[in-house]
């Protein structure tokens, strides 16, 4: 279907662009990896935004005293009545104690030395993620009507939390920018020097009538076809060794990192890398021919 | 054999227009002196001129002024009535397919056969492979090279590339023909036959010189204008009264 197209330039034999298949597929990898990051990370923050939007805590801290468990107790109806009351509000629930201790496991390990402790109290509260309720109004309607109970909408820390996410997604933009402008810059070292070592070819194609894009266009063409095999050896490392980070972060979840699973959209982009780096390549050589000829009479 | 090859390329002008005119061109390279000064003629369509003078006169580098190669550092290079200062870059390229040339090395490309070498010039405009298979053969034939059509230039003796690339000259048909030492490589039989092919191009309206140190050659002709350059400076014109440019006459 493709006809290969004819060249005059005797690019195949080149020692200087023999490199460069390898360089753009440790490109193509290194691109992969910082592509698979941002999306593994976008699809967190959008999984930790959909599971807390909805969702509010409160927080009941430990009475003191003789009946300390009873007068708990009692500040956690108080706050549910509280919570119940407030329009937008869908389910109350509040965490025994053995539910709070279960919730803590992960992080101390196990909760013997802790149960005797006394630990605040949760109650989740599952709120309508359309209603418009005015949480800083609540907030402080349950500290003036419960003593120690506190509201905590997520926001806050998640909000943070997102940020840095959104950080590490740009940085890896970022990294993906850079490693494009570092394949431009070898393809341009690699289609000046190959235009050096041709020079006559290229003096006499010029002198005989031929229009800077006809030249231009097999260079092209070669860093087209280099940057294409360089690329799918370049997918070929990364395929492998996502397979195998993505094992290991499924060895890790069920304890508090959430599932780091690639979206659809994220292996089409992997995917599409060698075509991008191969057209990169191919541009880069062009504009450097039409650059360099430019200077001829 | 040229009328049925590359017609289309070939534009017919009246014998008496000028395809080049140089006034008071001058050339230097880099910071150093002119190897050209105030070089003024023209070249009318349809005439054929010996360019002579001897070695370091500035031939070479007139020819480079006439197919493009250079670009004068003061006076004006009109070519096809083209001014070449206000030519745009881009345009270039369509009168340089107008221009045959045999440069001195030949300028022969390696790594291609002697046909493919040949078909270089008609590659560059966009003929078709068929046409190519069908003209390019022919003419390396009659330049003696039916044999030799697969030949890399390496393997041809010096006067085999220099037919080559004569070849390759005029396998356009171009409205001007430049040589640069065409015959230097070649015995006296092959110079004449090449002499003869280049008479048969001018009869068909190519404007032709030819440059040269052969005094023979150019006494074999001596109904050819001599375009006669020394010092850098245009210092003789002998020609026939019907191709005379006298710059004064301006």
């Amino acid at each position: 279907m493709f006809r290969r197209r004819h060249s005059d330039l005797p690019l195949a034999g080149d020692a200087t662009s023999r490199f460069l298949p390898w360089l753009v597929a440790l490109m193509v990898f290194l691109s992969s990896m910082a592509v698979a990051g941002a999306f593994v990370i976008g699809a967190v923050i959008e999984r930790w935004d959909r599971d807390v939007s909805g969702t509010l805590t409160v927080q009941v801290l430990p009475a003191g005293g003789e009946h300390a468990d009873a007068v708990t107790e009692e500040r956690v109806n108080s706050a549910i009545d509280v919570m119940r009351k407030v329009p937008g509000v869908l389910a109350v629930r509040a965490f025994d104690k053995k539910r709070t201790l279960a919730l803590l496991e992960p992080w101390l390990g196990s909760t013997e030395m802790v149960q005797d402790m006394p630990l605040p109290r949760l109650i989740d509260v599952t709120i309508d993620p359309e209603s418009r309720i005015d949480l800083a109004e609540v907030a402080l309607r349950l500290s003036r009507a419960v003593p120690g109970a506190s509201l905590d909408d997520h926001r806050v820390w998640l909000s943070r939390l997102i940020n840095l996410s959104r950080t590490m997604q740009w940085l890896a933009v970022v990294v993906v920018v850079l490693i494009g402008a570092v394949t431009s810059a070898t393809v341009v070292y690699a289609t000046r020097t190959g235009m050096a070592v041709h020079h006559g070819i290229i003096e006499v194609l010029h002198l005989i009538g031929a229009h800077d894009d006809y030249i231009a266009r097999q260079f092209a063409d070669r860093a087209f076809a280099l940057g294409i095999a360089g690329g799918l050896m370049g997918l070929g490392l990364a395929v492998p060794a996502l397979t195998a980070i993505g094992w290991a972060a499924r060895r890790l979840e069920g304890g508090f990192l959430p599932s780091l699973s690639l979206p659809v959209l994220g292996y089409i982009a992997i995917g599409l890398l060698p075509l991008l780096a191969a057209l990169l390549a191919m541009l880069t050589a062009r504009l450097t021919v039409h650059g360099t000829l430019a200077k001829l009479p | 054999m040229f009328g049925r090859f590359g017609r289309s390329t070939v534009r017919h002008r009246p014998r008496g227009e000028n395809i080049i005119r140089f006034d008071s061109v001058g050339l230097r390279y880099g910071l150093g002196p002119e190897v050209l000064q105030d070089v003024t003629f023209k070249l009318p369509a349809g005439s054929f001129h010996f360019l002579t003078g001897p070695s370091g006169a500035g031939k070479s580098s007139l020819l480079r002024l006439m197919y493009l190669g250079l670009r004068p550092t003061r006076g004006r290079v009109v070519l096809f009535d083209r001014d070449i200062a206000a030519t745009k870059r881009y345009e270039l390229p369509a009168l340089r397919r107008r221009i045959g040339v045999v440069f001195q090395d030949f300028r022969l490309l390696d790594h291609m056969t002697a046909l493919d070498n040949v078909a270089l010039p008609l590659r560059v405009r966009g003929v078709k492979e068929s046409e190519i298979r069908r003209h390019v053969p022919e003419l390396l034939s009659w330049v003696g090279l039916a044999d030799h059509l697969g030949a890399k230039p390496s393997t041809l003796s010096g006067g085999q590339k220099q037919r080559v690339a004569i070849a390759r000259a005029v396998i356009g048909r171009p409205d001007l023909l430049l040589a640069d030492e065409p015959t230097g490589n070649v015995d006296d039989h092959i110079a004449m036959r090449l002499m003869y092919l280049f008479e048969e191009l001018n009869k068909l309206g190519t404007t032709i010189v030819v440059a040269t140190h052969n005094e023979l050659l150019v006494r074999r002709f001596t109904h050819l204008p001599r375009l006669h350059i020394e010092h850098g400076m245009v210092t003789t014109l002998h020609q026939e009264p019907a191709a005379v440019d006298d710059p004064e006459a301006e």
